[in-house]
């Protein structure tokens, strides 16, 4: 295909010659010795976590429940299948969808046995993926300072499973709680140091809107329930 | 909104007009930004230190921008190793071209698209449906703009003007759906049409909040994901992005997504914010085969140009400056007659449209300086409105304005014959009613809003000398 680059040489050169006097700081970081503020300091200035994992996990506990996400702590696997299956249940579930992976898989194993599964494979039928009632994914990593879960496309089964069904279901490990974003990056760093996945999304809540009123309306496009089993 | 032939200006003043005296429309815009209001205080209070963090914010943008050409260059050549295309857009017609000319050479029948600024500053879905594209909007408050086939009201809360009833006739009206006055139902029609525009478009069409250049990434903020479905299903991913969105470290987005959420809409952080390096990996389930990122000059590079005014590129577009505006408040986002509202849209637009054309919006401010003071980025918005006052005036000074200062000091010169003048002064107060009802009126732009000022009878001068005298002989009087 040939449409090309455009003007590229011609928007350069317009930025280099645009950018040949320095514009003044009016607002200078604090803590910018001359140079950038380092993402070190950015944990002193934004909202406080708290240094131990129990603070932590208050913090997340916290948040979810205003961001009306629904977090379940679970003993071990068995736990989660019994809330699994309960959730089943209230919502009438036929067929979830989800992944392959450690967690995932060992989950597979426990759901209840009139479940449909679809199994997500490369090539997959969007219409079978949007017509399932649920969505089962692992993640990388949960983050106590805003509440959120962080999915990848390696880690949750490609770019929408945890997104198209109606009800989006997290299964993850307490380790994976880090405090802030500043941490999820440096740790997505090190995971993906071979490259990163095409997609990395940080999901806060449930979907929701405010674009009637400014009132708070779950469930807009995406999911509108976001369960998290929290595994020791 | 009615429509306008004419200038910039005289639309501005025939809608602000409208708008300031429609009561009901301000109410339902003042309730929805008091709601606004409250949430962003009670987030914005638990940052340890909001100040440093917005002075951060400002380092990093400063350091971006003023190094723009490393930056984008740095990300084409990640984004182009993991089999990304850019393309480089100088002008409107430029990106539309190149979108239409990709829709046309792959195949596309259907498109989706999430929001995007940059969408309605080049008029891209005009050009897509002239062509014969369908195109759907998939944002909830942009869906609704669409189907009322009116430009949003607001950057960020494009149907934030709307009464719910307002939509359920607008539903009822297009979609033919009963009458309901529940948001959450209003909500659920819509999530119904559009699953199926995402499962059946070929190509999504997306903005991005952020560039992340030492990655090759974009980020994209939302709440409801629509964008992430519109990035996720279709086979083309094209994302229209001005140059001035860079970032220069994947890390630095821990400070800006928490800061953009907590001014844009009083979150701890917005629903969905996620980044994009790459079509589809080797090994990835899904995702689309080829990502189009299409950077948007369009007189970016002009304001770049002005080191004065170059800080005005650091926004971030949360709409917080709009939210607080009292003029926002009161004239409604349309009358601005632009693509970005509000006081940053008053700095921005004459630099992309022409400032003699739209000079006008610098006078639409109280310079209060809320919008300053509420900015993440720490953008002086009511300094950028004055300058570009003084650099309309410089260009072109005002007709007829020279003239009367000349006047003005010929007259204070030369005392007697401004001794005589106060004393015709009062004249003036009589002519100008008769002048009412003269075809031009050469004042009228004046009284209609105001009242004629009438000069005294007896001058300050007068006044002061008899006030003066009588003193003296009261003083008199009291000494014998
Ligand atoms: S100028 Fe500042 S407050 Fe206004 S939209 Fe941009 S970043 Fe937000």
């Amino acid at each position: 295909m040939s449409l090309g680059t455009g003007d590229r040489t011609a928007i350069l050169g317009r930025v280099k010659e645009a950018l040949r006097i320095e514009a003044p700081l009016k607002h200078p970081a604090e803590r910018s010795a001359g140079g950038e503020p380092t993402t070190a300091h950015f944990r002193e200035w934004l909202p406080p976590v708290g240094g131990s994992l129990d603070e932590r996990f208050e913090l997340f506990a916290r948040l979810s429940e205003t961001l009306k996400s629904e977090l379940h702590p679970c003993a071990d696997m068995a736990e989660a299948a019994v809330i699994l299956a309960g959730l089943a249940k209230e919502g009438n579930w036929k067929t979830v969808a989800l992944h392959r992976g450690d967690l995932i898989d060992a989950l597979a194993e426990v759901l209840p046995p009139e479940l449909e599964t679809m199994r997500l494979k490369p090539g997959y039928d969007k219409d079978q993926l949007e017509a399932c009632d649920a969505g089962i994914t692992e993640c990388d990593l949960l983050v106590a300072q805003t509440g959120s879960v962080c999915v990848t496309s390696k880690s949750a089964g490609g770019r929408v499973l945890s997104v198209l069904p109606p009800h989006h279901i997290v299964i993850a490990r307490r380790s994976q709680l880090v405090t802030d974003l500043t941490e999820a990056y440096a740790s997505l760093a090190a995971k993906y140091r071979d490259g990163y996945p095409s997609m990395i999304s940080f999901i806060t809540g449930p979907s929701r809107t405010g674009d009637i009123e400014r009132i708070l309306v779950l469930g807009a496009h995406g999911p509108k329930r976001l369960t998290i089993l929290l595994l020791p | 909104m009615t429509t306008h032939a004419g200038l910039p200006r005289h639309q501005f003043q025939q809608d602000a007009n409208l708008t300031a005296n429609d009561g009901p429309r301000r109410e339902a815009v003042r309730k929805a930004l008091g709601n606004y209001q409250t949430a962003r205080n009670r987030t914005g209070a638990t940052f340890t230190d909001w100040k440093s963090a917005r002075n951060a914010a400002a380092t990093i943008k400063h350091e971006a921008l003023n190094h723009l050409d490393r930056y984008l260059e740095e990300f084409e050549q990640k984004f182009t190793a993991r089999g990304g295309k850019v393309f480089w857009a100088s002008d409107s017609k430029q990106a539309r071209d190149y979108i239409l000319k990709l829709a046309k050479e792959k195949g596309v029948r259907s498109i989706v698209k999430s929001k995007a600024m940059t969408g309605e500053e080049i008029h891209l879905n005009e050009a897509l449906l002239e062509e014969g594209y369908g195109v759907v909007e998939s944002d909830l408050g942009e869906y609704i703009q669409q189907l009322k086939g009116e430009p949003p009201y607001h950057f960020v809360f494009p149907c934030m003007h709307l009464r719910r009833d307002e939509i359920s006739d607008l539903f009822h009206r297009e979609l033919g759906t009963a009458q309901t006055n529940s948001p959450e139902e209003l909500t659920m029609i819509a999530r119904r049409v559009l699953r199926r525009a995402y499962v059946e478009a070929d190509m999504g069409i997306s903005g991005a909040n952020f560039i992340v250049a030492d990655t090759g990434m974009i980020s994209i903020t939302e709440n409801e994901g629509n964008a992430r479905l519109t990035v996720g299903l279709p086979k083309i991913h094209v994302a229209l992005i001005g140059i001035e969105k860079m970032v220069p470290r994947l890390g630095d987005l821990a400070l800006f997504l928490p800061m953009l959420a907590t001014a844009g809409t009083g979150q701890h952080l917005t629903g969905y914010n996620s980044m994009y390096g790459g079509p589809r990996q080797p090994g990835e389930t899904d995702g689309p085969e080829e990502f189009h990122v299409v950077f948007l000059d369009n007189h970016r590079t002009r304001l770049l140009a002005d080191p004065e005014q170059r800080d005005a590129l650091h926004c971030i577009r949360c709409g917080a400056c709009l939210n607080v505006c009292p003029i926002f408040k009161n004239i409604g986002g349309h009358t601005y007659g632009t693509t970005y509202q509000g006081p940053i849209g008053s700095v921005i637009t004459p630099h992309f449209r022409g400032l003699q054309d739209w000079k006008h919006l610098s006078g639409a401010s109280s310079l209060c300086g809320a919008c300053t003071e509420t900015c993440p980025v720490g953008i002086d918005i009511h300094h950028h409105l004055l300058h570009n006052r003084r650099n309309a005036a410089a260009q072109k000074p005002a007709s007829g304005e020279g003239l009367l200062w000349k006047a003005f000091v010929f007259l204070m010169k030369r005392p007697a014959l401004y001794r005589l003048a106060t004393k015709f002064a009062p004249l003036g107060g009589l002519l100008q009613p008769l002048l009412e009802h003269v075809p031009f009126n050469p004042l009228h732009n004046w009284t209609e809003t105001r009242e004629f000022p009438q000069a005294p009878l007896r001058s300050f001068r007068d006044q002061f000398r008899a006030h003066q005298a009588a003193k003296t002989s009261q003083a008199k009087g009291g000494a014998r």
